[in-house]
């Protein structure tokens, strides 16, 4: 049984609680940014920014709209990060698509395959020793969600536009939600991510066509062209020239979770 | 807020206008999402702007800044010629039906002017604003509304001018949204459907601000939305505790809950104080009792029957809001009256209206005393970017203060609910909580005075300082104590010397009791938290919520006496029965002869049908009934004026604007100065406002690095058409100009801003936000710069949301 | 908005296991195992210090009371665990470097401040309130009423205060004689 994240955007008000509750919960920091003629800022996601509020102003007729899409990793059951993940590092746990930043190389194919430009790479030391380039994105806040509390940005939407639970539950509210919102006087309103890519673990209720929020109509899966993307990025990424070559093939166990994992 | 947040949720329709809830009070949305959930309730914008309330609003209509009562007005004309209204509400709960003096003439026979207006002084003989009554002096009604002279045709005749059509061309509001909106809200005149305002300093920062929240009072009467669930007039008010710091009157016309202040040219004496500030009925009867017990509270055992209760040393005011009101206050400090300023967490010289202006005058204070918790352009006035510290001789000290998290206390929500707050973190360094730097300040100052002598030193060493810096006495004297042993008729002990009285209904005007702030008696002591628990009613943290109405009762302490929404009996009809079941709140109970229910009733409990009075609800008015006609400083009814810069003129009457707001003049004609545009100049209306990322004036939000991200500078919104025409592209940095300075910001081009078609004339507005200064992570042009000094015609509150600029590309 | 029993509330907070910025992870297509929070969620309880709508929140400090966690009171009936980005961001309010931490005195045509101690500062400022106080007091006005007041000096402020902040400040203010008393409410 697998959870998902329902959003509903007919909802969201764009507060932006969901983009700073990411950062407080993950303590991520703050990017410099600059007024670019827009409510949005960050411009885009990034190895900091797990999750924002994409602004997009729309004329119908004499009407305006405003269309609000919480961006962020969509954990699609294809995923195309982890296909094209040269050392495995990038794995689905039950629905979760994480990042194991031991393994991680920040080779960067993942960040080029995505095709919601949700993972991105950060290079930095943890704990001030060396630095080291990995790939980071929204993990669904593994750590909370795992001892049932729900995802940082999913507890503190004030429009209730969000929700996390299981994946059946919530395709059957969003799909309750796009029938009331049909019946009202919003007729392009539509479900996304129930089969795209396999099934994504982000499910929108949108009100508009999907590309009008700027989402990909018909999402790829980068499966393809895996091997010789690869290859090149042995060849390409010097970082790679560090790694053993059979850490690439042979994958040892990982580490368990660690100690006292339960909350008491 | 009459009502409650959680109490949105009962609403049918919910009205916006002059308000921002999913910005800038986001918790409200989830409330108003429960109402469209589970009632098919609507939500309606009425903005200049487009904004992210709009962006999920069933209905948005566009209005042009400074036209509230236009559309107020046009909104009561509806409601009346359609005969919308409700009825029995109308008939029973308001002065509809009360009869005004003969003599009394408005707008309409007087092109704009009600009778009585005095072109010298700028005011009016409000003589003929007044009830007719009889030789008994019982006021004249006619229960039919019929008579010419009632409020109700009074009220039909003022607003027949307020056509849809003056609507459209005044608002450049669209004729087809006007009618969306009207319908859709005036059907919440039937008996079982209620709507909500909510409204905030949209409404109120204007020359008309108080006539515009009158207005949609009006609207809330008629329909007889107010006092029910569901309904009310719902101010969301601007701070986290601005009700709180209201409530406790930091302003200089009244003192703690809501009395007035001492004034020379009226209450020489006690006496006289008592005999001219309370009235003949309705629960102010009892301000002695509040008064006495304030300054029991104050001075303690220097307050003696035989001295006025040290009334005295009260200080008395000798004028009105153009002597000592905010913007009065700052030319004070200008022309070098005021030579000292002690500042605990504001920041003018980005909040004060003509900002510039007032950050000029801080130059000419001895001292400046600043309690904060981080740099702001106000702590740090002398050396902003554009003065040389070296001119600037104001002594300035910075006390760094512990914020919210640090200390503890209580706050008001809107909603009158006071919340306790428990100290959860440490502060940094030396900051301390104001309190206790205050109680410091106060023992050194006892010191000197005892040491020194000095200007009337009994009031400074006589003040009950007894609680010193310990919360909890503090919080037991504004809750009110027996200051003796109290023994009732037949002997028996009410109360003992020290001990906290149980509410207000306990206090006592001979000196027996001392509370700091009636409103409040009863949120210090203990009380049942739903599950049997006794706790301080203000800490109260249970969950029941009987009758499922959001009334959530045994959670905090709502003042007065834990009541949920105020003018409470309006929820039953005439018999005393709720108008619906399932928004029944309080009812009269026949069989056990009294008023039960959800909530407490703002109610005598054991006053029945046949009683005299049960048909009136508003019980701080002597009359008891919602004042339709109610008298303000510029008329009874609100009046349509054009704010003082308007790029148009008035249509509906040759009065361009509020007849008795002052015009400031100082420094006129200089760079900085009370300086006035014109349209010719400066041809485009401007409206300041707030993020929901930022926070005021900015000291709690521009140094923290997650909100700077997400709004990191200055912007000014605007049409595409004004972009095109201006050669402005979005991204760009512009000049915004106004007759008082000009600031360099981005410019934000989008169509959520639709140029108005005002009377054939196309009129563009632009709006910026005004959290930003020179200090900060998120910075830039500090909107207020721009903003004029000018203020309502009661309340003196500055014209923020409606004046002139022009935009220029910056080069 | 997220309805959260009780018994899950208690388990997810006051849990601390260290911080990791993403926790060690089995690698393929399988269950998920159960993570430690990285932090704790906290359990003392208060109001948002923002807008009026008077959120509850949940805050976490550290051994040396520093706020190392911030989110919604999922029991308060006002907002039931959701916060916009002001009130989650309390926990850089609180810890913010830019906080004025020190006593600081700015001499008149000075062009920084000076530090100094609340033993130093105190009495400075109880001194210039005195002698303006005493210097402007006025003990009756044209008419001879009593009025016991003085116009030189002015207080503002308090709408982000508590009421007893407030309370203390008008109680002080007005027993000084003073009638320039206005703060945010008015504008």
């Amino acid at each position: 049984m697998a959870n998902a994240m329902l959003i509903d955007e007919s909802r969201c008000m764009a507060c932006r609680g969901c983009q700073v509750a990411c950062k407080q919960w993950n303590d991520n920091p703050a990017e410099e940014t600059h007024n670019w003629g827009s409510y949005e800022n960050p411009p885009e996601l990034s190895a900091i920014t797990w999750t924002k509020i994409k602004f997009t102003e729309k004329k119908e007729g004499d009407e305006v709209k405003w269309l609000f899409l919480k961006q962020g990793c969509m954990h699609c059951t294809e995923a195309s990060c982890e296909a094209v993940c040269p050392t495995g590092a990038i794995s689905h746990q039950g629905q979760y698509v994480l990042v194991d930043q031991e393994w991680c190389i920040g080779c960067g194919y993942c960040v080029a395959a995505c095709p919601f430009d949700a993972i991105h790479s950060i290079f930095e030391s943890e704990d001030g020793g060396e630095q080291k380039a990995t790939a980071r994105k929204c993990v669904f806040c593994v750590d909370r969600t795992t001892n049932d509390l729900p995802p940082a940005c999913v507890k503190t939407c004030p429009a209730n536009a969000l929700g996390w639970g299981d994946r059946d539950a919530m395709l059957a509210k969003a799909k309750e939600r796009v029938g009331v919102l049909q019946a009202s006087g919003f007729p392009k309103a539509n479900l996304y991510g129930e089969h795209e890519l396999g099934g994504l673990h982000r499910l929108y209720v949108l009100v508009d066509r999907p590309s009008a929020y700027g989402l990909p109509d018909a999402p790829k899966h980068a499966t393809s062209t895996v091997g010789a993307q690869w290859l090149s990025g042995i060849v390409t990424a010097g970082v790679v020239a560090a790694v053993p070559f059979w850490l690439l093939f042979k994958r040892q166990r990982a580490k368990e979770a660690s100690e006292g994992g339960e909350g008491q | 807020m009459t009502n409650q947040w959680r109490d949105l949720k009962n609403s049918d329709v919910v009205l916006v206008c002059g308000a921002n809830p999913s910005e800038n009070h986001p918790a409200s949305m989830f409330h108003i999402n429960k109402a469209r959930d589970e009632r098919g309730a609507k939500l309606i914008v009425v903005d200049p702007r487009f904004t992210r309330t709009a962006s999920t609003a069933e209905i948005y209509a566009p209005l042009r800044s400074g036209t509230d009562i236009a559309f107020y007005g046009g909104l009561m004309n509806y409601v009346m010629e359609n005969n919308l209204y409700h009825e029995e509400y109308v008939v029973n709960f308001t002065n509809a039906s009360f009869l005004i003096d003969e003599g009394f003439q408005g707008p309409v026979d007087l092109d704009g002017y009600y009778s009585g207006f005095n072109a010298e002084t700028q005011s009016y003989d409000k003589s003929t604003w007044a009830y007719q009554t009889n030789g008994d002096g019982n006021v004249l009604r006619d229960e039919t509304l019929q008579d010419p002279s009632c409020v109700y045709q009074l009220l039909k005749k003022h607003y027949a001018r307020y056509t849809i059509e003056m609507v459209e061309s005044v608002c450049g509001m669209p004729r087809d949204k006007f009618l969306e909106v009207a319908q859709a809200f005036a059907a919440t005149g039937a008996p079982e459907k209620t709507g909500t305002i909510m409204y905030a300093m949209g409404g109120t920062q204007h020359t008309v601000g108080t006539q515009n929240v009158r207005a949609l009072a009006m609207v809330q009467l008629l329909l007889g939305n107010t006092g029910r669930p569901g309904g009310g007039v719902n101010a969301l008010r601007g701070e986290s505790n601005v009700q709180g710091s209201t409530d406790m009157a930091i302003l200089f016309h009244i003192i703690p809950a809501y009395m007035a202040t001492p004034n020379a040219a009226k209450h020489k004496d006690l006496a006289e104080y008592l005999e001219k500030e309370t009235p003949s009925g309705g629960y102010w009867v009892n301000k002695p009792k509040f008064l006495v017990s304030l300054l029991k509270a104050w001075w303690g055992e220097s307050a003696t029957a035989r001295n006025d209760f040290a009334f005295d040393y009260l200080p008395k005011i000798s004028g009105g809001i153009d002597t000592y009101a905010w913007i009065a206050m700052f030319h004070a400090i200008n022309e070098g009256t005021v030579k000292g300023l002690w500042v605990m967490g504001q920041n003018p010289a980005v909040g004060g209206p003509n900002a510039r202006f007032e950050k000029k005058a801080l130059e000419k204070l001895d001292w400046m005393v600043v309690q904060e918790i981080a740099p702001t352009a106000t702590t740090d006035f002398w050396r902003a970017p554009d003065v040389d510290p070296a001119s600037i001789q104001t002594e300035v000290f910075l006390l760094p203060a512990a914020d919210a998290m640090e200390k503890e206390g209580t706050i008001v929500t809107s909603g009158r609910l006071i919340q306790y707050r428990p100290k959860v973190a440490e502060p940094p360094g030396q900051a301390m909580g104001d309190i206790e730097m205050m109680d410091l300040i106060y023992r050194d100052l006892a010191k000197l005075y005892e040491a020194e002598g000095g200007a009337l030193p009994e009031a400074v060493l006589g003040l009950n300082w007894s609680h010193g810096a310990d919360f909890e006495k503090i919080c037991q004297e504004i809750n009110g104590y027996w200051t003796e042993e109290v023994t009732d008729d037949d002997g028996n002990v009410v109360g003992t010397a020290g001990e906290m009285v149980a509410n207000f209904t306990k206090l006592k005007d001979d000196g027996s009791t001392a509370c700091g702030n009636w409103i409040y008696s009863g949120y210090w002591v203990p009380a049942d938290d739903g599950d049997g628990n006794m706790v301080t009613a203000s800490k109260r943290r249970g969950q029941k919520d009987p009758g499922d109405l959001g009334m959530n009762p045994y959670w905090g302490f709502s003042w007065p006496v834990n009541r949920r929404i105020i003018y409470n009996r309006c929820s039953a009809d005439s018999k005393g029965n709720p108008w619906s079941e399932d928004k029944a709140l309080i009812w009269w109970d026949a069989a056990e002869e009294k008023w039960t229910g959800y909530d407490v009733p703002d109610f005598s409990k054991t006053k029945g049908p046949g009683d005299a009075g049960f048909n009136d609800p508003f019980i701080m008015l002597p009359e008891g009934k919602g004042r339709i006609f109610g008298v303000r400083n510029e008329g009874p009814f609100p009046e349509h004026y054009e704010p003082l810069e308007s790029p148009v003129t008035n249509a509906l009457s040759s009065v361009q604007f509020n007849p008795v707001v002052k015009r400031w003049d100082v420094d006129s004609g200089q760079d900085v100065g009370d300086n006035i545009g014109t349209s010719d100049q400066f041809p485009i209306v401007c409206s300041t406002y707030r993020l929901c990322e930022h926070w005021q004036a900015g000291g709690m939000s521009v140094w923290l690095p997650w909100l700077a991200e997400t709004q990191p500078e200055t912007f000014v919104e605007m049409s595409p058409e004004l972009a095109q025409e201006k050669g402005i592209a979005n991204g760009e940095r512009v000049i915004v100009s106004s007759a008082r300075g000009e600031i360099e910001v981005v410019a934000m081009v989008t169509a959520r801003f639709k140029p108005f078609a005002v009377n054939g004339k196309t009129v563009h507005q632009v709006g910026i936000p005004w959290h930003f200064s020179w200090q900060g992570l998120a910075k830039g042009g500090t909107a207020n710069f721009l903003t004029p000094h000018v203020g309502d015609g009661n309340t003196g509150i500055p014209e923020y949301k409606a004046f002139l600029v022009d935009v220029r590309k910056a080069v | 908005m997220l309805e959260i029993s009780r018994r899950q509330f208690l388990k997810g907070s006051g849990v601390s296991t260290g911080a990791l910025l993403l926790p060690p992870m089995v690698p393929g297509r399988q269950e998920v195992p159960t993570f430690a929070l990285h932090k704790k969620v906290g359990e003392a309880r208060t109001i948002c210090p923002y807008c009026s709508c008077g959120c509850g929140l949940l805050i976490a400090t550290d051994s040396t009371g520093h706020i190392i966690n911030s989110e919604g009171d999922p029991d308060h009936p006002n907002n039931r665990g959701a916060l916009d980005p002001k009130s989650i961001s309390v926990r850089q309010l609180s810890t913010s470097p830019h906080r004025l931490s020190k006593v600081m005195r700015r001499a008149p045509g000075a062009s920084e401040w000076e530090e100094m101690t609340w033993e130093e500062a105190i009495p400075l400022v109880a001194r210039r309130i005195k002698d303006t106080r005493d210097d402007t007091f006025q003990t009756t006005d044209d008419n001879g009423v009593t009025v016991n007041r003085t116009n030189g000096i002015a207080f503002i402020g308090g709408a982000a205060n508590n009421d007893e902040d407030c309370y203390i400040a008008v109680k002080l203010a007005r027993a000084l004689g003073l009638v320039y008393i206005e703060h945010q409410a008015r504008i």
